[in-house]
C-alpha cells in the first residue's frame, strides 16, 4: 500500500504537478520540507539584523527609506515561509524556538557584520543576487505553497538587489576613500556569497533526493557557477575586483573558473563560530522575550473584545 | 502561550476581479488579520480589497475522495458545446 502511494506521489511530480498540503506525501518530503522552509524563513528573519544595523546611518534619506523598504520586505518574506511551513502541520510559535535555542540553522551569510556602508551595498548586490539565484527555481517547487511564496518573494527580490548596486555604483564614482571602502567590502563579502550556495554537490548527500522530489531543480555547484558568471561581468561595472586570483574565462566550459572555497571557514559559521553567530542570536531572544507581554496582551484584548460583542448580542 | 489564530487572506487586484487566495497569517482578531494583511500582502497596491478569514471556519474537500467527487462531471460531455454537431456555414454560433 505505502509503496503505491509512493509510486504514484513520485508520477505526479515527473507529471510536474505541484502537490498541495492535503495530499498525501511521503515522511521523508514532508521532513525535508519543513526543514528547508522554516531555516529559509529563519533567514529572512535574522537577514533584517545586518541591514537593520545602518538604518539609522544611512546617508541620505532616500537611501533610508529604501532600506527601511528592503528591511520590511524581508520580515513580509519570513513570514511567507512560516505559512508555507505551517500548512506541512508545524507551528510557527514551534520553528521559533527552534531558531531561538540554535537548534534550527539559517544561513551563514548573516553571522557576518555590516561593518561600513558600502557593506549595505555589497549585501544587496552580493548577498541578494546570490538568495535570487537560489530562489527563482525554488519558484517551481514542487509543493504548491512554497512555490507560491517564492513567486511572490522573487518579485520583491529584484529591488533589493538593484538598491545595493546602486549603492556601490555611486560610491565607485566617488573619491579615493570611497573607492576603497566599496573594494574593502566586496574583498569581505565575496566568498561568504560564494559559500551561500551550500557544501559542494559531493558533499550534498541530499541533492540528488531533494532533485528528484523536484523541491531542488539545481545542484549548489550549478547555481553558484551561474552566481560567478553573472557577477564577474556586475563587478566591472563598479570597477572592483572580485577577491579570487583564480577567476578567468574557460572557453572550452563556457564558464568562468573560480578558486578553491574555504570549507573549513564555512562549517565553521554553520557550527557557531562565525563573527557574530552569537550576536545575532542573543538579538533574536531579546526580540523574541521582549515581545512576550505584547503578544500576551494583544490576545487578552482580543478576547475582552470578544465577550463585550457577544454580551451584547445576548 | 497560546497561538494567535490562523487566518487566510484574501485580495482583490482590482474591481472586476474575484477575491484571490494570497496566503495566511497570524492575528487575535479580524480587525489585527486585516491591518497585517494590509502591510504583509498589499505593500506594493497588489489590491483594492481584503477579505480575512479564520483558517478553522474553512472546511475542504478531501483529496482522496477527489476521484469520487468530481468524477461524475467527466462522463458528461454534453455539458461542453462542441458536444453538438452543426454545419460548418453556419458562422458565429
Ligand atoms: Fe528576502
Ligand atoms: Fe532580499
Amino acid at each position: 500500500m505505502e509503496k503505491n502511494l509512493e509510486e504514484i506521489f513520485q508520477a505526479k511530480i515527473d507529471r510536474e504537478e505541484k502537490i498541495e498540503p492535503k495530499d498525501w506525501m511521503p515522511d521523508a518530503y514532508r521532513k525535508t520540507l519543513v526543514r528547508q522552509i522554516s531555516q529559509h524563513a529563519h533567514s529572512e528573519i535574522i537577514g533584517m539584523l545586518p541591514e537593520g544595523n545602518w538604518i539609522t546611518r544611512a546617508p541620505t534619506l532616500r537611501r533610508k527609506v529604501a532600506l527601511m523598504a528592503k528591511v520590511q520586505d524581508e520580515a513580509g518574506h519570513g513570514l511567507y515561509l512560516y505559512s508555507a511551513a505551517e500548512t506541512l502541520g508545524v507551528d510557527r510559535v514551534e520553528l521559533f524556538e527552534q531558531l531561538n535555542s540554535g537548534k534550527a540553522k539559517y544561513s551563514s551569510i548573516f553571522n557576518y557584520p555590516t561593518l561600513s556602508w558600502a557593506d549595505i551595498g555589497s549585501v544587496g548586490w552580493l548577498v541578494d543576487g546570490a538568495a535570487i539565484m537560489n530562489q527563482v527555481p525554488l519558484c517551481r517547487c514542487s509543493y504548491g505553497p512554497y512555490a507560491r511564496a517564492m513567486v511572490r518573494v522573487c518579485k520583491e527580490e529584484s529591488f533589493h538587489q538593484r538598491q545595493g548596486f546602486e549603492i556601490l555604483l555611486n560610491l565607485s564614482k566617488g573619491s579615493q576613500a570611497q573607492k576603497d571602502m566599496l573594494q574593502e567590502s566586496v574583498n569581505r563579502w565575496w566568498w561568504p556569497a560564494m559559500m551561500m550556495f551550500g557544501p559542494a554537490d559531493g558533499d550534498s548527500p541530499n541533492t540528488q533526493q531533494s532533485m528528484k522530489w523536484k523541491i531542488k531543480r539545481f545542484t549548489n555547484d550549478d547555481l553558484r557557477q551561474k552566481f560567478v558568471d553573472v557577477a564577474y561581468e556586475q563587478a566591472k561595472v563598479l570597477n572592483v575586483t572580485l577577491p579570487d586570483p583564480d577567476i578567468k574565462w574557460n572557453e572550452e566550459r563556457g564558464h568562468y573558473d573560480y578558486g578553491v572555497i574555504n570549507w573549513d571557514e564555512f562549517w565553521n559559521v554553520v557550527k557557531g563560530n562565525g563573527p557574530c553567530n552569537k550576536e545575532r542570536l542573543a538579538a533574536r531572544n531579546k526580540a523574541w522575550d521582549e515581545g512576550q507581554w505584547v503578544r500576551e496582551a494583544a490576545l487578552a484584548h482580543a478576547e475582552k473584545r470578544a465577550n463585550r460583542k457577544s454580551k451584547k448580542v445576548a | 502561550m497560546n497561538e494567535w489564530p490562523l487566518w487566510e487572506i484574501f485580495i482583490r487586484s482590482k474591481n472586476g476581479l474575484s477575491h484571490k487566495h494570497v496566503g495566511s497569517l497570524h492575528a487575535t482578531d479580524e480587525e489585527m488579520a486585516m491591518q497585517n494583511a494590509r502591510d504583509v500582502y498589499t505593500r506594493r497596491s497588489e489590491g483594492i480589497s481584503i477579505w480575512v478569514v479564520e483558517s478553522k471556519h474553512i472546511s475542504a474537500s478531501d483529496p482522496d475522495e477527489g476521484e469520487s467527487l468530481f468524477d461524475p462531471a467527466n462522463d458528461k460531455v454534453y455539458r461542453h458545446p462542441t458536444f453538438y454537431n452543426l454545419p460548418d456555414e453556419l458562422k458565429h454560433m
